[in-house]
């Protein structure tokens, strides 16, 4: 059993909030935009910061913690794509987000609620081509 | 280290745990619910319109209230904003290919992060190609300068 709302499931509307909050928080205190892959290749630069290392550990381990005491709530449930997709797919990844400036994280989540332009455009951009890509190109090349 | 060093570590930790935590909780980790929704050919699944939802809601408020109410905040002394507004060319080039790339496995950089945990071995291989596509992206950048 699982409760909707909009038909939406409330988990998802609860998650999202959760994610909502930790980018305001980290602004709120540090300062900081919760862009996940500007963090990310900022923390092997020079200036790293422990703070940068230290935002990146708490994904896994906030993540890992909630699957411990809810395993049955969220799993994977596609097929392994296999290593060669998963190292193109990545690669495109950190080439578009450190070209583009940004992920899901910084555009999405941040940029939107900063109402900053280039998120706007960021945001469709990305989202049509994760449409295009995951409804034509993937079963095209066989994912 | 200093007491506020750790005070900031300690504050950072915990925003990624409770993102990663979100991550979790909302579905967003699994690339097979992210697929399913980005997938409007098939059996289509509406739970990302509630993560995006949810946190953009929580954002927009928070982004456009802080500032207002807080000179600067509570642990740094001033807000990292970034200030540019124009619409270029790497901006649409690069994340039409993260795009790309998010379309084809259903990860995008916090749910590959929260994969680290979650027990599978895609998230390391994964977030290492990541790695290696930002700095090559970097090295091109600059030789085309």
């Amino acid at each position: 059993m699982q409760e909707t709302l909009f038909g939406i499931p409330v988990s998802a509307w609860l998650g999202g909030i959760m994610i909502g909050l930790a980018a305001v928080g980290l602004f709120a205190f540090l300062g900081r935009i919760a862009g996940i892959s500007g963090i990310f290749f900022a923390s092997f630069g020079r200036d790293g910061g422990l703070w940068r290392w230290l935002f990146l550990a708490g994904i896994p381990l906030g993540g890992g913690v909630l699957a411990y005491f809810m395993p049955t709530l969220n799993g994977v449930t596609r097929p392994n794509p296999g290593v060669v997709w998963l190292i193109v797919a990545g690669f495109l990844v950190g080439w578009g987000t450190r070209m583009g400036s940004g992920c899901t994280s910084g555009h999405g989540v941040c940029g939107l609620g900063r109402l900053s332009p280039r998120s706007l455009a960021a945001v469709g951009v990305f989202m049509v081509a994760g449409v295009l890509t995951a409804s034509l190109l993937r079963h095209w090349v066989g994912l | 280290m200093s007491f506020s060093t750790g005070l900031h570590g300690l504050v950072s930790l915990v925003m990624g745990a409770l993102l990663g935590a979100g991550l979790y909780v909302s579905g967003m980790s699994d690339p097979g619910k992210v697929l399913g929704f980005l997938d409007v050919l098939g059996p289509w699944n509406p739970a990302l319109m509630g993560v995006l939802g949810g946190a953009v809601i929580i954002s927009l408020i928070g982004f456009q209230s802080l500032p207002q109410q807080m000179s600067r905040p509570w642990l740094e002394s001033q807000f990292y904003v970034p200030t540019r507004r124009d619409v270029d060319r790497p901006l649409v080039v690069g994340t039409l290919l993260f795009g790309i790339g998010w379309g084809l496995v259903g990860y995008c950089p916090g749910p590959a992060l929260a994969g680290l945990a979650l027990g599978n071995g895609e998230a390391p291989i994964f977030l290492l190609a990541m790695l290696a596509g930002g700095v090559v992206q970097k090295r091109w950048e600059a030789r085309n300068k």
